[in-house]
């Protein structure tokens, strides 16, 4: 879910005055969450980069060798692996680099060795940390060991750890990892192209046109926030697959691709796209259009010179989003992907197929790039933004034309036909005994803990999660928008603590979740114990989202004057007084919206989760990808179906709250 | 706190501390079992040993396998039950487990322990290749089912071939291990290349293939044996198929993990691992186990299948898997545009 607020912080010129305790208090809070961020974010990221360029070689210097002559009794002179492969040649400078999984074959380096003959042979290593394997028993060490000719054989030399770009090198000569960047980058700018155009026809007859059920589409472009992104790709299967229904409308070609990466992200990336440009859309000056008007112009000029311009930071934005939601999402391209590489799926095959944890950082670090760099245009593209919206202007409400009301009604109709469809089709397939051979009626599927993957417990363990990730996120998250609004002073911080509240939203998270074992699992760290626990889960969650929750704390902070500050100093209230019992109750409405979003994103993540979770925390979300993975796709359909439940309850929940209670705090607006 | 509320949880306590004092030592136990046998396997222990409790800590293969070499400064686990052969050959060479002759081990068949003396591993079970050949959809293409490995080259399977794929799954891997073990590195490269030839996709998990098969979503799914009886019991028109050349396989296993501050309670358990009264559970989902003489006939299988295993080196397998994934995903990997 996307809330609106893409704003930098207007950092106005305010008088400078002495830091008071309160001040010093608030710089103090700032520290604390600053240090939040870093210890969540920044450390993590950097533990991976180093990770990413440790890497592993045959130190060939660290062997040495003995043969025995045919009596096995007489032993010849001591030689190095590293002296013996200058003469021989036996291995290559490349096949030196090697990962840490890497064995090197000891017999490489004796040209003439036979494993029945009576000759012996000794090995020892130069280092105490040169270690061979004798079939798979590990050796260290600098002992001579002796060995028949029979076992020789079996000994492997084992690579030492270094540092260097050798992985990256690997990276890139290895055509089938290498392919991946090009496929991601491809199926990002297909999806964004396509999701933009549909988000901002979609977005346009709701602000520009008097189509009916306005309210109701608005609803129900919502909904593909509300379920985890591997359910479309479920449901694509079922739809379009080999047995699907409608397997005749793709004319042969296969839905396991490009084909079901593009449609399934257009489905799960259109309501991020969608409420940015309606937000876009809809702070319009209906002067602009009785300018255009007295100036005669064409419909489709007025279009191009009023319309577009004006949403023009708001479909920037929105493309950069979807292609960072599109390029970093691991779920969809994992269920329907087939055999198309996408880099996200190849840190999970690195890492949980191979256990190539270095190779797994380096595609993280590659990942990175196109995010970051996204990022970054991004927040230069909105710097240049200006105000559109004067004190002065006039709301722009659309007049009636049947012709294009008709044309945008019918168009909302085909999308939300498409969304629902998909949904549709889950929850059949969720509660069908055996597709397409079985079409009775079922509740089988819902038995979960018959199921690999985690059963009910990962259900509440998700409910759990989410409430937990809504609390303490919407409590960090807003003090920490605060602080960074309304503290005075030590600017620096402020600016380097508003780049570290950025930074979350161009980290996929599959890199968070990397990262944090990388982080996390190491002893010598001192906040090893929460690792396995739900306490990791909730910390990556929250900061996985950070960056949109903390725009949203800071658009409705930016809407309170400064002045309450400057009355309730001069009143000589402390701050503490201020916050509680004005700033909090005024943002109220902002701090609602940061949970929901906070929960609703808890229930359906997995790339940051999915190397974090223990068997005491399994997640719903978790569950969909492995049931789905064991070819349990039907129960797969039916839990992603239980979150998409608890979310629209959660929302329901939301709404009445925000109707009743909240809009008693609010009737000042 | 009233006096009956003090009352109440007197008695709570006084009810759970004496519980408290006979389980006195706690296991925490990684495993790949499926989920559903866990709970027997715990029962069924815990029963036998009242005094050691178990912790299951269960994932996926490769999921557990990452898992333990992530933590491999820091183990978190006591003991490993139920996880593949070849991943415990890893963390052996790793250095992280501790070799124990278990009481009793001279009774199981010989492949399934670790070659070592003492050993590292002890075996529970095998599970072994086979196909899901979807005799509705085959027979509406009008196919023929194969009934050798040589059999998926033919041109008539075009496009309707599912098989793990070996950089993610175990089960992808023991195949190609199993045909480099039979035939030799090169035949096997040049069977890869046609079969390549015939496959729609690669899945990320080894009983996926045989669902998928079963759900009609392809023809013929190289998979292994469970999946197979059980997709069949749920009413999956398939057929299993045993290919005439043989079929690679591999043992799920147990071991100790080095270090564990458990180590008695430890080597109590994986003595008990190995028994006859053990085995017998294993075979429930598990058509071959380690002890010679207890496995029975699983609804849907043929009861010779441990006839049908290959000499498997699992050495040689631990030893090569890298460069062998390194040439696979060379070769095929690449290829990733979809057919059109």
């Amino acid at each position: 879910m996307v809330l609106e607020a893409p704003h930098l912080p207007l950092i106005g010129k305010r008088l400078r005055q002495q830091a008071s305790r309160d001040d010093r208090i608030k710089l103090g809070f700032m520290a604390v969450i600053g240090l939040y961020l870093v210890v969540a974010l920044g450390a993590p990221l950097f533990v991976m980069l180093s990770k990413s360029l440790s890497t592993y070689r045959f130190e060939l210097s660290a062997f040495e060798f003995q043969v025995s002559d045919e009596t096995g009794a007489n032993w010849g002179p001591v030689v190095r692996a590293a002296d013996l492969n200058r003469e021989l040649g036996a291995v290559t400078e490349a096949e030196l680099s090697s990962n840490s999984d890497g064995r090197l074959a000891a017999t490489k380096f004796f040209l003439d060795f036979k494993f029945r003959s009576p000759v012996h042979y000794r090995i020892r290593g130069t280092t105490d940390d040169a270690a061979f394997l004798v079939g798979s028993t590990l050796e260290k060490g600098t002992e001579w060991r002796e060995y028949d000719s029979g076992t020789f054989r079996r000994v492997v030399l084992r690579p030492a750890r270094a540092l260097g770009f050798t992985n990256f090198t690997t990276y890139f000569s290895t055509p089938a990892l290498a392919q991946s960047i090009y496929n991601s980058v491809l199926m990002a700018v297909i999806s964004t192209v396509f999701t933009i155009s549909i988000a901002f026809a979609l977005a346009y007859g709701l602000t520009r046109s008097c189509m009916p059920l306005k309210g109701l589409f608005r609803g129900i472009l919502t909904i593909p926030i509300l379920v985890p992104s591997l359910l479309p790709g479920i449901a694509l299967v079922y739809l379009f697959g080999n047995q699907g229904i409608f397997r005749d409308w793709l004319l042969g070609y296969s839905i396991y691709g490009p084909i079901g990466i593009v449609i399934g992200s257009i489905f799960f990336t259109l309501p991020h796209a969608f409420l940015i440009i309606l937000t876009a859309l809809s702070i319009a000056d209906a002067r602009h259009y009785e300018a255009a008007a007295s100036l005669k112009a064409s419909k489709w000029r007025t279009f191009t010179t009023v319309t577009v311009p004006g949403a023009r930071f708001g479909i920037v934005s929105a493309a950069f989003v979807v292609f960072t939601l599109v390029i970093t999402d691991f779920g969809l391209p994992k269920v329907i992907g087939g055999q198309y590489g996408m880099l996200a799926v190849d840190i999970y095959k690195q890492v949980i197929g191979q256990q190539n944890f270095e190779m797994g950082a380096v595609v993280s670090v590659i990942l990175l790039v196109p995010a970051v760099l996204a990022f970054v245009v991004d927040r230069h593209m909105q710097k240049r933004q200006v105000a559109l919206l004067s004190a002065r202007a006039v709301p722009y409400t659309p007049k009636r034309n049947a012709r294009a009301d008709g044309l945008c009604f019918a168009f909302a109709c085909l999308v939300s036909l498409f969304i629902l469809g998909m949904i549709a089709m889950c929850q059949i397939a969720a509660v069908v005994k055996f597709w397409p051979y079985d079409l009775t009626l079922t509740s089988k599927n819902f038995a979960f803990d018959l199921m690999d993957g985690g059963g009910w417990a990962a259900y509440s363990n998700s409910i759990r999660l989410a409430l937990l990730t809504a609390l303490f996120g919407s409590v960090v998250v807003f003090a920490g928008a605060y602080m960074v609004e309304k503290a005075d002073g030590f600017r620096l911080g402020r600016g380097v603590f508003h780049f570290l509240a950025m930074m979350p939203m161009a980290v996929p998270g599959m890199v968070l979740g990397l990262a944090y074992i990388f982080f996390f699992n190491n002893p010598a760290n001192p906040l090893h114990p929460i690792y396995g626990t739900m306490a990791i889960l909730v910390v990556s969650t929250v900061t996985h989202f950070y960056t949109v929750a903390h725009l949203t704390a800071l658009t409705a902070l930016k809407q309170m004057d400064p002045e309450f500050e400057s009355v309730a100093a001069s009143l000589k209230q402390p701050f503490h007084r201020l916050f509680f019992r004005v700033t909090v109750p005024v943002c109220l409405p902002a701090i609602l919206n940061i949970a929901i979003y906070l929960f609703v994103n808890a229930m359906t993540t997995v790339s940051a989760v999915v190397f974090l979770y223990s068997t005491d925390t399994k997640l719903a979300s978790v569950a969909v990808l492995n049931m789905d993975d064991a070819g349990d796709i039907a129960p797969a359909a039916a839990m992603g179906m239980m979150i998409f439940y608890t979310n629209v309850a959660a929302k329901l929940v939301h709404a009445l709250i925000a109707r009743g209670p909240l809009a008693r705090t609010q009737a000042w607006r | 706190m009233n006096r009956r509320m003090l009352f109440v949880l007197a008695g709570a306590v006084s009810a759970v501390l004496p519980a408290i004092a006979a389980a006195e030592t706690q296991l925490t136990v990684y495993t790949a079992v499926e989920a559903v046998d866990l709970d027997r396997y715990k029962a069924t222990f815990e029963k036998a040993h009242p005094d050691i409790k178990i912790n299951w800590v269960r994932d996926s293969t490769g999921v557990m396998t990452a898992k333990l070499l992530a933590e491999k400064d820091n183990p978190q686990a006591d003991v490993v039950w139920g996880l593949a052969a070849t991943s415990l050959l890893l963390l052996k060479t790793e250095g992280m487990l501790e070799p124990y002759q278990p009481k009793g081990v001279e009774a199981l068949d010989p492949k399934f322990v670790d070659k070592d003396t003492p050993p590292s591993w002890v075996g529970m079970d095998a599970y072994v290749a086979a196909l899901c050949y979807n005799t509705v959809e085959g027979e509406k293409l009008g196919l023929t089912p194969p009934t050798s490995w040589k059999d998926l080259t033919k041109p008539e399977y075009r496009g309707h071939v599912v098989m793990p794929n070996p950089a993610s799954s175990g089960t992808g891997f023991l195949d190609v291990s199993g045909w480099m073990q039979m035939w030799g590195e090169e035949k096997a490269w040049d069977f890869m290349d046609k079969l390549h030839q015939n496959i729609s996709a690669y899945t990320h998990s080894g009983s996926k293939p045989c669902k998928m098969a079963g759900a009609g979503e392809a023809v013929i799914g190289v998979s292994f044996e469970f999946p197979g009886a059980k997709a069949k019991s749920a009413g999956a028109p398939i057929d299993i198929i045993f290919p005439a050349e043989g079929s690679g396989w591999e043992a799920e296993a147990t071991a100790i993990i080095a270090g564990t501050a458990n180590l008695e309670a430890a080597k109590t358990l994986v003595d008990w691992s190995v028994t006859k009264e053990a085995n017998e559970m294993y075979n429930a989902g598990y058509a071959v186990v380690a002890y010679p003489g207890v496995a029975k006939q699983v609804e849907h299988l043929p009861d010779d299948i441990a006839s049908r295993m290959i000499v498997n080196d699992f050495e040689w397998a631990a030893n090569n898997r890298a460069e062998i994934l390194k040439e696979w995903q060379k070769r095929y990997d690449a290829k990733s545009e979809p057919k059109s």
